[in-house]
């Protein structure tokens, strides 16, 4: 690990090394229209008959997990599928609101495949692979009829037909929805066609279990120590190949609107072993959601974008007008998205949303408690379309919004605020989406692929299943065609050592006996995280913030306390070990953030902006994906730089004015 | 705000439980049920006594995998799940019992976390269209009229929480699995095994040791996302109708 690394020169230069470029990313040498059919065409098949002697383990049970394990399942392959909940429907996918965007032009607005590619590609600000988001945009369409078959509800038109709607940055109707609840319905969806296959016995489900460590045998990987959660038993779990789909880490934020569970473990035990991490600073803050209201606050609840179609922004265009925001007339209030925005209005992309709103607040002008918020007002939208139709439209969204606050949004403006949402960086995957680890692969939000420095709405749900219906499923056998391999098993030194490892770690936590809990900690690393790595991030801030991060690690390794016994279901345990990663994370994603000296998408520095405050990319210096190998815990990181070729897209500074 | 708890303790499955008393202040009525069990857990964690494990995820009412009995009502006195009810809904010195979901096929592992794989296992039986990746007929291919369509999503919201079992006197998973068969029987993708679905479920729900529906409705009265009542009477019309038919 680390030979032939040479001392970088760039901002940063002292917190890492650099090691050789990547060139090859698998995506054959043709034009992008031809390159998925190519590769499927390269690829080694396997033989039905012989999928049965494979084995694969998928690690996560959201839209891309679940749709992986039903699809390579039905295809024959033995698959055992793990999560950490205790049924693979709880998966986070299940919270998406909003919709997921397919190039099938059924509103003839001018929708294609290379628009929504060409959207996609822009919408990250060009810091995404051209070759893997053409594929995303090509397999869109049958998503859609995949989910219909499979008898999820989507909206429709009177006529029976599908409905669509308009998503923030596009200016096509290209979304397809179900309600305020079109995650629900797709993941019920892929979970309902993995029950199919585990009665079928092709699935083997492990629910209530959680990924510990990676195995890896020869330089492949072939399998994953695991916990049971509720009786603490180590396991080892051997296969074929290991596909991880275990979602983002916003929560090394602590606030975020993930689910509690949601961590980084996973994907950072692959880390540990030899996969790259790319691009760990794209963080997304999603502009709607529902305002901080205490320090006891355990999660953030997001409120779809869908909002922003009907929905008008404003703040009180002075910070001293405390009035009722009903008492406050229109030309004392500051549209300011439509204002600086005209073309796109409410509509531009979640980042800049994002930053408008952190900017009026700064300003002293936001509203609610603590000033950190911005109102989202219907009263427009009820005037013009009749409180029926936005009810239809919206109504779960504003149940759930009176639920949490107590107040009605259909009286009283809604309050927002920017809330972590997603992560576009992750583990590091080809065109094959195979990591650095051969054998490894990486679906879903787990993986950097797709979104660039910035993902569009409704682009979250498209990725997984894309990557769990119809990409991994051709790629991977590409990779099984070489097997079986030589069979593995607890005896071998790899596995021993990978469950010495995680017995030793769960035995390290048990023993500290401490005074600090691990939640303390943790949000102690969300505030560093949101201060210094969030919506807005400097060299300054990110030293600071490594330096607080170093010191918090040591105070957790010396002063955390878990009680009980690993014996027995111990949820103090499961989060120390999440958050024992996310102290190593945070301090990668304050690397990475500190080593990419200009802003794009999610990631804005305040160093590189335009004079009107706008983001500034440097195309000269920063377009590459930044992958990271590991040296270990507090050592200088190597980076890889996969330099981004645009072919068939040319780089544009982005507008949306 | 100040609260006292009764809460169900029990150490691991099969063991004995009791009910332990815990007295709670200052807190804030906009604080939810569960991040005053956060509060009282870091509480209990400094004092170097066993924290309360109780399920929860995504705490925004759509993942399914909280769910307390509160004062004797599954999720408690709202309509909603348990992480979307907040403290605004009780008041100043309020006593506050909160037991697990009490069923045979929902076994307590832990405080007030229970088994329910049986539920997958019900959706196991017949819970899905078989429509394996690739074979999928274009979208627009079938109209679905928007009524059917509408129906079958509301049909389609349940979460698989439990807390219609946790209500049911019965300890009848019916509007469980009766949801699944609606949500799946209205819409044209459904019909080829429309009646080996409703068979095969209901076998399955009764093998789980689930009980009879009696018509009783409280589990719809407790439902978080409103499952009417009418869903069972689908699933009964299927039921029959498959009963006496031997095309599959």
């Amino acid at each position: 690990m680390a030979e032939n690394t040479t001392i970088p020169t760039g901002p940063g230069a002292d917190l890492y090394t650099e090691g050789h470029e990547i060139h090859d990313t698998k995506a054959p040498d043709v034009p992008v229209e031809q390159m998925w059919d190519q590769r499927r065409f390269d690829a080694s098949l396997v033989n039905p008959t012989n999928r049965r002697k494979m084995s694969v383990i998928i690690v996560g049970t959201g839209l891309a997990g679940g749709s992986a394990a039903a699809t390579l399942g039905e295809a024959g392959y033995h698959v055992k599928s793990f999560c950490y909940q205790d049924s693979p429907r709880r998966a986070h996918s299940i919270a998406a609101q909003g919709g997921i965007n397919a190039a099938k032009n059924y509103r003839n607005d001018g929708d294609s495949v290379y628009r929504l590619f060409y959207d996609t590609v822009k919408g990250g600000d060009y810091r995404s692979r051209e070759s893997n988001v053409y594929r995303l945009a090509q397999v869109s369409a049958n998503i859609i009829d995949q989910c219909v078959a499979q008898g999820v509800p989507f909206a429709r038109e009177y006529g029976g037909l599908l409905d669509t709607r308009s998503f923030g940055g596009v200016q096509v109707q290209r979304t397809f929805y179900a309600r305020g609840q079109t995650g629900q319905q797709l993941l019920i969806g892929a979970y309902q066609a993995l029950e199919r296959q585990v009665k079928a016995g092709t699935v083997e489900m492990h629910t209530r279990h959680e990924m510990l460590e990676l195995i890896v045998v020869d330089g492949k990987a072939r399998g994953i120590v695991a916990r049971d959660m509720v009786t603490g038993e180590v396991e080892t779990h051997f296969a074929d190949a290991v596909v991880l789909a275990s979602g983002g880490y916003g929560n090394v934020f602590f606030l975020s609107t993930n689910a509690m569970g949601c961590n980084v473990t996973a994907s950072w035990r692959a880390h540990r072993k030899g996969a790259y991490f790319a691009n760990p600073c794209y963080t997304q803050i999603h502009p709607t959601c529902i305002p901080v209201s205490g320090e006891y606050q355990s999660k953030l609840t997001l409120m779809s974008e869908s909002l922003r179609n009907d929905g008008r922004i404003w703040v009180p265009k002075s910070g001293e007008d405390k009035r009722d925001p009903r008492q406050i007339p229109e030309e004392d209030r500051d549209y300011y998205l439509e204002r600086i925005y005209p073309s796109f209005g409410n509509l531009v992309p979640r980042d800049i949303a994002s930053r408008a709103a952190k900017y009026v607040c700064d300003e002293g002008r936001g509203v609610g408690p603590g000033g950190l918020g911005v109102y989202l007002d219907f009263a427009d939208a009820i005037k013009r379309l009749g409180r029926k139709a936005v009810e239809n439209k919206y109504g779960n969204l504003f149940d759930m919004y009176a639920q949490i606050t107590g107040e009605n949004p259909y009286e009283t403006p809604m309050r927002i605020y920017p809330a972590v949402h997603y992560t576009m960086g992750g583990l590091w995957v080809d065109y094959d989406l195979e990591s650095s680890i051969p054998g490894l692969f990486v679906v879903g939000e787990a993986n950097f692929s797709d979104h660039g420095a910035n993902r569009l709405g409704a682009s979250a749900l498209m990725q997984g299943l894309a990557d769990g219906y119809f990409v991994l499923p051709n790629t991977i056998a590409n990779y099984l065609a070489d097997g079986p391999f030589e069979a593995v098993d607890d005896s071998h030194p790899a596995a021993a050592e990978a469950v010495a490892s995680v017995t030793e770690r769960i035995q390290k936590l048990l023993s500290i006996n401490g005074s600090r809990t691990v939640d303390s900690i943790h949000k102690e690393l969300g505030h560093i995280m949101w201060e210094y790595c969030g919506m807005e991030r400097s060299d300054e801030g990110l030293r600071t913030a490594i330096e607080k991060i170093r010191e918090l690690r040591e105070v957790f390794w010396s002063d955390v306390r878990v009680l009980g016994v690993n014996e027995e279901i111990n949820q103090a345990l499961e989060k120390a070990g999440r958050v024992a990663d996310f102290l190593e994370l945070a301090e990668l994603m304050c690397i990475d953030a500190l080593t990419r000296a200009e802003s794009c998408g999610g990631h804005f520095r305040a160093e590189s902006q335009t004079e009107d405050g706008e983001a500034l990319r440097h195309d000269d210096d920063y377009a590459h994906v930044s992958a990271w190998e590991f040296t270990g815990v507090g050592t200088k990181p190597v980076l890889h730089k996969e330099p981004l070729e645009y072919h068939a897209i040319e780089m544009k500074q982005r507008s949306y004015k | 705000m100040k609260v006292t708890l009764n809460i169900w303790r029990q150490p691991k499955r099969d063991a004995q439980g009791k009910m332990e008393s815990y007295e709670l202040d200052g807190l804030s009525e906009h604080m939810s049920f569960l991040e005053m069990l956060d509060v009282l857990n870091e509480r209990l964690t400094s004092e170097g006594r066993d924290p309360v494990a109780f399920d929860s995820d995504c705490r925004e009412g759509i993942c399914g995998m909280c769910g307390l009995v509160i004062n004797g009502e599954a999720h408690g006195p709202s309509p909603t799940t348990t992480c979307q009810l907040h403290l605004r809904s009780f008041s100043d010195g309020d006593v506050i019992d909160v037991e697990p979901w009490r069923a045979e096929p929902f076994p307590v592992l832990k405080d007030l976390i229970v088994d329910r794989t049986s539920f997958d296992r019900i959706i196991q039986a017949g819970g899905y269209i078989s429509a394996n990746t690739g074979s999928a007929p274009e979208a627009n291919a079938a109209p679905i009229a928007q009524a059917d369509a509408s129906d079958a999503f509301d049909a389609a919201t349940c979460i698989g929480c439990g807390a219609c079992v946790a209500a049911c006197p019965n300890g009848s998973a019916m509007l469980f699995t009766a949801a699944k068969v609606t949500h799946l029987g209205l819409l044209p993708q459904g019909q080829p095994e429309r009646n080996s679905r409703a068979l095969d479920m209901v076998n399955q729900h009764d093998e789980e040791g689930f009980g009879n529906c009696t018509n009783i409705g409280e589990c719809t009265a407790v439902c978080p996302k409103g499952i009417p009542l009418e869903t069972i009477s689908r699933l009964n019309r299927d039921l029959l109708k498959a009963a006496t038919r031997t095309d599959g």
